[in-house]
């Protein structure tokens, strides 16, 4: 009979912190500047050079921490982690390997079986490394600073997850949270979020854990998903032929869909951590830790009750609204200014959704400004424009973050109100449309719809639909 | 008498009396240096015309009374291991020997703001690494009481150029005595402050939690003023104390009575030599007579603070030096087959036997499966030794101890034999691990006309105490110059056209 | 430690190949011998510090109970990319060149 294996996972995921500057020094972590455009002695490795921590770093940290569930050690260290790579100014890399700031937590996840907790075994701090570009032709490859010291999280998780699903789901939840506390925005196409997958198999029953390798370069869910289904595979595939499964770093290379081993005879993978004596222990007190929590914003499942209770929308608005913490603002600046959260809703759930899809676009890319969202639901409501027209100033909004008054002005879309004009179109096209006319008297009510619709038409969408039907009606009974 | 002879707090108020001018003087140094250096070779890098200029700069600052400190328009000199930005920075090592930094050291920094003139950077053991000076990658430094001998190190070049009047200070750095040893075998005072007083911005690495810059002069009051000016508390070094009692030139007093004098047996006894023994009890002898209280008591672990040291000191050095790589800065090997190739020839190629030495043993000490053994071990023996500090503190306010077992040796001996050299940091090394200060100042010669120095050791925070002890102390001597700097000085002058000097003093005037 | 005593540590082979991968240093065959030797004679020496009991000690890095040393959440930007480039024995206009690190 065949085995029935078991795939073991646990994840390590990097986040970069939403600080102004680096964690060691004051260089700005604005992504795309032009190469080592933000750059110091410090994030360089000069001689001499130094690092001095910036507070925000541990101000969020500790609020995912908190968020997560987490114990804090509130005495807490950096450490060296020493190894020789270009990317790594100093040829160390500032961690924490032996005090780091939280551990011992875990996160709830909705699987098919229900609620499941996924443990967190640590979360510590460190910089993240520089960027090498590979010079195709040339035999060399450039060296990029700008994000060398940019302030990292990385949220160990202990091995709970046990399929692809129980992982992404994991990682939604991480980057919900955190998105929430405003410390990351958590793309992973960008590298603002990043996993690497440590996965073994077993067989199913055994209690001890079989030989885990690490999977690299994860940067999409689907991407996740597939290394974790590819790597499973060639883990049993190994241990059915009766070999062994080494304990290594592999890449993932989404295209060809397989990974591939990193390791070479120059990485001895022995780090010679030591506490860095450039930096000072970090203590938490009491009050810093109930500072953090006091101001830890509304998370989402807050706010999808309140959404319910206070706003009057139903759940499921709530919880796509909510989905997205830039959503979610963009949805309560602009409920609050117009004052009509149903509204809102509206637009955004099904103008806003079917826009996003239609240009393959995700809600943490919207940009427009939520008064004019409010300004457009506001012309709507005073009949300046019809719900038609509405839809195309929308479009317009969002991606171009149109101004609506002035566009609706510019483009001479207001509603026709002039009676006269009005009805002078409506007996243009009864004249013009004898047949549907003749319909009409005939008892077939449908023949107005189609004389409604045609002068909707001719007035190029800006008239009144009730004033129109109302004429039509009226004209015809004449 | 002339223009070398003075101390630099004394040239300074010369300075600002308008009785001699900033040029004059750095022209004297520099006319010093040219003659002393093909024998000493104190210097890795002398900018003549940088210092001139800087002089004029002083000058008229000094003129319009925006520079009045007691050490505005002063010549001096700079261990090359802190960065000058736009001035060669080495470390004494093939590794920098093109680096050419875009930062100033904090410290120095300090001195520029009180009016330094910035002759040159001093020679030293590579990367602070050794204590004679002869792992220079650009040659060793002599002493200047006996050429055939070794200044001291790692700040050799320092203590030299200081001896022989090349400079009137300068700074060096001591992660395990380092100016402290040097300043004995040439015969001039140096202190190595409280850890976390000076600022370590700028001062390329060898042990940092070890580290720390100090000035080096002819005589205790000079080293106050100096210290007074380059303490600051800086946010950039995250290890630097804030403090308020930097003022240490209010401790020149010569009162020290009811002081209390520890004298540890253990650094007394076997391994000491008979005369330096001698000269420092003679010396204590004047302290006691100016009313101090001096006891013998049993310090304890002595021996156990160089096996520490160097575990603590090559661990740090062995990342700290990991950047010197080829990649950013610094020496890159000619012919490599990729980057790993790159690294390794790059570093085998740039670093010096003693350097390579301290980066393998820090590799090993800090590699997997030792690091309890050996790094744990050595951060809870300095435990033990801060602690027995702390006990001795509570009983003494002064430790009184010799900066080395002998008066300096011959070039080339400790080359051969490098545990012999690390035996030679016997009593300043604790000090390093404790965090402690400690002020040497010159106690006389030995049989062969070497200097002895005597090393006077604080608790943390108490500089004063030790300015005040060696004040009193220097009070009952005079400060001696090895006679080459008289001989070079007249050599100098003697090759000069007739009146030249005079000329130059007229131009301030 | 003085000469004839046979050194309790000895260092193989291995170790000093181990240790140079770390360290990114290559030794030739003479220094990968007197490195043996001086490792094994400093880890001699080094190994008194087992004499001592330490089971009731901490390990101490700073001598100062310091704590808590930050920097304000704040841009500065007085570095020009020149500065740091200016050193780099390879380089482009805006970068470090190294030798390529994938094939």
């Amino acid at each position: 009979m065949k085995k029935q294996y078991e795939t073991v996972i646990g994840l390590e995921v990097h986040v970069e912190l939403a600080t102004k500057t680096k964690i060691f020094c004051s260089c700005s972590t604005q992504f795309g500047g032009s190469p080592n455009t933000h750059v110091c002695p410090v994030c360089t490795g000069m001689p001499g050079s130094l690092p001095v921590l910036n507070k925000q770093v541990v101000e969020y940290a500790l609020a995912v921490g908190l968020a997560t569930n987490c114990k804090i050690n509130q005495y807490c260290k950096f450490d060296r982690k020493n190894y020789f790579y270009p990317d790594n100014p100093q040829n160390y890399q500032i961690s924490q390997l032996y005090l780091p700031i939280c551990h011992d937590g875990f996160v709830e996840i909705e699987t098919e079986a229900g609620k499941k907790k996924i443990g967190i075994h640590e979360i510590h701090m460190e910089e993240d490394a520089g960027k090498l570009v590979h010079d195709e032709w040339g035999d060399c490859s450039l060296v990029d600073y700008n994000r060398s010291g940019v302030p990292l999280i990385e949220i160990v998780s202990e091995p709970d997850m046990r399929s692809a699903q129980e992982v992404i789901a994991y990682l939604d939840k991480l980057r919900m949270t955190i998105q929430y506390l405003g410390a990351s925005d958590c793309k992973l196409q960008e590298g603002s979020m990043r996993a690497d997958v440590n996965l073994s198999v077993r067989e199913a029953g055994t209690k001890q854990l079989g030989t885990r390798t690490e999977m690299k370069n994860l940067n999409s869910f689907k991407a996740i998903a597939r290394a974790i289904e590819g790597e499973q595979q060639r883990q049993i595939d190994l241990l059915e032929a009766g070999r062994q499964v080494v304990q290594e770093t592999r890449r993932w290379d989404d295209g060809k869909g397989m990974s591939r081993t990193m390791r070479s005879k120059e990485d001895a993978q022995d780090y010679r951590y030591f506490p860095d004596p450039d930096l000072v222990p970090v203590w938490i007190d009491d009050d810093w830790i109930l500072r953090i929590r006091k101001a830890q914003p509304e998370m989402r499942e807050e706010k999808i009750a309140r959404y319910q209770t206070k706003l009057g929308l139903p759940l499921y608005d709530a919880q796509i609204l909510t989905e997205s913490k830039h959503l979610a603002d963009i949805f309560e600046e602009t409920a609050s200014i117009s004052q009509k959260p149903k509204e809102v809703s509206n637009w955004l759930m099904v103008e806003g959704m079917r826009i996003l899809k239609e240009f393959e676009m995700d809600a943490d890319q919207l940009s427009f400004s939520p008064s004019h969202l409010a300004a457009l639901i506001k012309l709507v409501d005073e009949n300046v424009i019809n719900r038609t027209v509405a839809k195309m100033v929308f479009e317009e909004i969002v991606r171009r973050d149109v101004d609506p008054k002035q566009y609706v002005e510019e483009k001479g879309l207001k509603v026709v109100k002039d009676t006269d004009a009005l009805e002078k179109t409506v007996k243009e096209v009864i004249a013009a449309n004898p047949q549907s006319v003749l319909d009409y008297k005939n008892g077939k009510e449908k023949a107005a719809g189609f004389l409604v619709g045609q002068t909707m038409k001719a007035m190029k969408g800006k008239a009144d639909p009730g004033m129109v039907n109302q004429l039509v009606s009226r004209l015809l009974r004449e | 008498m002339s223009i070398l002879d003075f101390t630099a707090t004394e040239l300074g108020k010369k300075i600002q009396a308008g009785e001699i001018g900033v040029e004059e003087a750095a022209a004297a140094a520099l006319l010093q240096i040219k003659a002393a250096e093909p024998k000493v070779h104190a210097f890795v890098t002398v900018d003549e015309e940088r210092a001139m200029a800087r002089a004029r700069q002083v000058q008229e600052q000094i003129r319009k009374g925006q520079l009045s400190g007691p050490l505005a328009g002063v010549p001096a000199a700079i261990k090359d291991n802190m960065c000058t930005k736009g001035m060669r920075t080495t470390c004494s090592s093939r590794m920098l020997s093109d680096f050419v930094p875009t930062y100033t050291a904090e410290a120095v920094s300090n001195l520029e703001k009180a009016g330094a003139v910035i002759l040159g950077k001093t020679n030293m053991d590579e990367f602070a690494m050794g204590s004679s000076t002869e792992t220079s990658a650009f040659g060793d430094t002599k002493n200047p009481w006996n050429l055939e001998h070794v200044p001291g190190g790692s700040s050799g070049g320092s203590c030299a150029a200081v001896a022989v009047n090349e400079c009137f200070y300068a700074l060096g750095s001591d992660t395990g005595g380092s100016i402290r040893q040097p300043s004995s075998f040439c015969g001039v005072t140096g202190i190595k402050p409280t850890y976390g007083t000076v600022s370590r911005y700028g001062l390329i690495a060898y042990g940092s939690s070890l580290d720390q810059i100090g000035p080096v002069a002819k005589d205790v009051s000079d080293c106050a003023a100096i210290l007074e000016t380059i303490a600051s508390y800086d946010p950039k070094d995250s290890t630097s104390v804030k403090r308020t009692d930097t003022d240490f030139t209010s401790a020149l007093t010569e009162d020290i009575k009811g002081l209390r004098i520890g004298l540890p047996d253990d650094y007394f006894g076997e391994g000491l030599d008979s005369q330096v023994r001698e000269k420092i009890f003679a010396a204590v002898d004047v302290l006691r007579e100016k009313g101090a209280i001096v006891e013998e008591f049993h310090l304890s672990l002595a021996e156990y603070a160089i096996p520490a040291y160097y575990v603590i000191a090559s661990a740090e050095a062995s990342s700290n030096l990991a950047r010197f790589d080829g990649v950013k800065y610094g020496y890159r090997a000619k012919e490599y087959d990729g980057l790993h190739s790159m690294y390794k020839k790059s570093r085998s190629e740039g670093f010096g036997p003693e350097v390579k030495r301290r980066i393998m043993l820090g590799s090993f000490v800090l590699s997997s499966g030792y690091y309890d053994a050996y790094y744990l071990k050595a951060l809870r023996t300095k435990a033990l030794i801060k602690e027995a500090f702390n006990r001795a503190f509570e009983a003494y306010d002064i430790i009184v101890a010799p900066a080395s077992p002998a008066t300096a040796p011959k070039l080339g001996q400790w080359l051969c034999d490098p545990i012999q050299m690390y035996l030679g940091d016997i009593y300043t090394i604790s000090v390093n691990l404790a965090g402690l200060p400690g002020l040497t100042v010159p106690c006389g010669t030995d049989g062969k006309g070497l200097p002895i120095g005597m090393q006077l050791i604080g608790d943390c925070f108490q500089e004063k105490k030790l300015f005040r002890a060696g004040f009193a102390f220097e009070k009952s001597r005079c400060y001696q110059s090895p006679a080459l700097a008289k001989e070079l000085e007249q050599e100098s002058l003697a090759a000069l056209p007739m009146g030249e000097p005079e000329n130059k003093k007229k131009d301030f005037r | 430690m003085e000469r004839g005593i046979a050194m309790a540590n000895i260092i193989e082979d291995e170790t000093i190949e181990y240790v140079s991968i770390l360290a990114k240093l290559e030794l030739s065959g003479e220094e990968k011998e007197a490195a043996k030797r001086d490792m094994g004679r400093m880890l001699d020496y080094i190994d008194k510090l087992n004499e001592l009991d330490t089971s009731k000690t901490e390990p101490l890095s700073h001598v100062f109970p310091v704590q808590n040393v930050f920097r304000e959440d704040k841009v500065t930007n007085e570095w020009s990319r020149e500065d740091m480039l200016a050193n780099a024995p390879e380089r482009t206009e805006e970068a470090f060149a190294v030798p390529k690190t994938i094939e």
